[in-house]
């Protein structure tokens, strides 16, 4: 028999969401391009690539715009505020080391982009499609820094 | 003018076992089993062979004792195999082409997720952003715009799995019968999805032979013709935020939800038919929502109207569109990449009338599909009876 939890036949709505924790959830495998970003993840930043020639800005990072094809591009820091584009619960573990349930979400950011995140600080049935969030940083492990969103406690203007 | 594929007919498709497990067998094994299994039904020596698509295609020429063979450039898998062999017998390039596909061996610590369901890519991976995760985001935000329902899901659910309920060659023949509501009381995967939204996992080959009209005149079974396809790819697979609205960037077109549209009105034109003119609709099913979001983007109903159109029986043996009457993914089988092949190798038994169960009575065109917007990507064919 599985080791992991039971199965969930019908989710308490009041089930809170946490970030991850531990050494086994895998890490990001960094690239040249993406390195700012994920340092500045440890610096509780979240930048995104902006870039000039269109006005621009694109997540995740590419080697070129996909509107102008241009090269010429700058990291800038997002105010990390957005709306949930689209959310789910994952209650079946991809691997052992992820504590269900986690809510991996699509965020779409007010500088006008969407990245892949999970949502935390809230219970299950508080997610809804549109709903504020903003970006709050945690150490899955040492060394180990992912942004993940909360409910804004501000609405985002 | 002259059908693209007017040179090309499918004389044979083959299934090996399907199983949870077929212990002994790696994916390499297996497929050749199939290759040799559709060569047998269909009756052509194995020197025949001068083209291998799909998986395996170098292992699978030296194992079977061939000349030098054409083979697949691309790496494509099911439907998009299916037209890089149909396009090169329309060239010329070959006459007697395995398609071959088998996967086995690759799921072993069941505490995870199948491990092609867990994407390794810098911007998912530390999410868990699962395969069911994927498509669940594409399904809640097509709930949020349309208000498509879970109840609706489950239909489609219910309707495929009880297609493989009574398909002695399904892995999960004789599971059901299921209603909607047992979908919905079934354990939560991945939030709007349960467990019997979702596809299962095992082990398997499939094979197709294609040829000649001339030549597959002399074989058994009768030949199924490619009325058209083509392929859609809005991306990778499992890197981008998979977000219904990602648009292209400089044109007008449509949004990721709808990818396949592009594919479809191809295969139409092509096709000389409408959707309307399909008999069975072989779909690719790897969650329920997926079918709603296909009628959708083919052309089958409006946008929106998904989550009503399949409602009724109309997706039913017996109803306007069945779909996936072998039991797809989520009943049939689901090895890694023979699923992608057995929705065209389901559609070609519906139109040479061989399926023992879940026949369609004097069908005479079938659409076949393969991928999802949750992956950026939807294939489709169709395919028609030579009458």
């Amino acid at each position: 028999m599985s080791t992991r939890s039971g199965p969930v036949l019908s989710p308490e709505p009041s089930t809170v969401l946490k970030p991850q924790t531990g050494e086994d959830i895998p890490r990001p495998a960094v690239t040249d391009l993406s390195r700012p970003f994920w340092a500045a993840c440890h610096e509780s930043r979240l930048l995104y690539q902006y870039f000039p020639a269109s006005g621009q800005a694109q997540f995740p990072p590419s080697p070129v715009c996909r509107v102008s094809g241009s090269r010429e591009f700058e990291w800038r820091e997002s105010q990390g505020r957005g709306l949930l584009y689209s959310w789910t619960v994952v209650w079946r573990p991809q691997t052992p080391a992820y504590q269900v349930p986690y809510a991996p979400a699509i965020v779409e950011l007010a500088e006008g982009y969407r990245m892949v995140s999970a949502v935390v600080d809230c219970t299950t049935g508080d997610l809804a499609v549109g709903m504020p969030v903003e970006v709050v940083f945690h150490e899955v492990c040492e060394g180990f820094v992912l942004p993940y969103f909360r409910p804004a406690r501000e609405v985002a203007r | 003018m002259s059908h693209p594929y007017e040179r090309v007919m499918i004389a044979g498709a083959f299934n090996t076992q399907q199983a949870r497990r077929l212990p002994g067998h790696t994916s390499a094994t297996i497929a050749l089993e199939a290759a040799q299994g559709v060569l047998t039904e269909v009756g052509v020596p194995v020197d025949e062979v001068d083209a291998i698509f799909g998986d395996f295609c170098g292992e699978i020429a030296y194992q079977l004792g061939l000349p030098a063979v054409s083979i697949s450039g691309s790496g494509s898998k099911g439907i998009a195999a299916v037209l890089e062999a149909a396009q090169a017998i329309a060239a010329r390039a070959c006459d007697v082409a395995l398609v071959v596909a088998g996967g086995a061996g690759h799921y072993a610590d069941r505490e995870a997720t199948a491990p092609w369901t867990r994407p390794a890519n810098e911007w998912v991976a530390s999410f868990g952003l699962i395969t069911a995760a994927e498509f669940a985001l594409i399904a809640r935000r097509h709930m949020a715009m349309y208000g498509t329902t879970p109840e609706q899901m489950a239909v489609v659910a219910a309707t495929i799995r009880n297609n493989g309920h009574v398909n002695p060659e399904a892995v999960y023949y004789g599971r059901g019968p299921f209603t909607a509501e047992d979908v919905l009381a079934s354990r939560m995967i991945a939030d709007p999805f349960r467990l019997l939204d979702c596809a299962t996992t095992s082990e398997g080959g499939c094979a197709l032979l294609m040829t000649t009209p001339e030549r597959a005149a002399d074989l058994p079974y009768p030949g199924v013709r490619i009325l058209g396809g083509n392929t859609d790819r809005m991306g990778p697979l499992y890197q981008y935020p998979p977000a219904w609205d990602l648009t292209a960037a400089r044109v007008d077109a449509p949004p990721n939800g709808y990818v396949g549209r592009r594919a479809a009105q191809h295969a139409f034109k092509t096709a000389g038919l409408r959707p309307q003119d399909v008999d069975v609709c072989e779909f690719y099913d790897p969650f329920s929502f997926e079918i709603i979001r296909q009628f959708e983007a083919f052309g089958f109903c409006a946008e929106g109207e998904g989550g009503e159109f399949v409602m009724n029986g109309r997706i039913a043996l017996g109803g306007e569109y069945p779909i996936t009457t072998d039991g797809g993914t989520m009943s049939y089988s689901h090895a890694r990449t023979p699923q992608l092949l057995q929705r065209v190798a389901r559609g070609v038994h519906q139109l040479q009338g061989r399926c023992a169960t879940n026949q369609v009575e004097g069908a005479e065109v079938a659409m076949c599909s393969n991928g999802g917007a949750g992956a950026l990507f939807t294939d489709v064919i169709l395919l028609g009876r030579e009458l």
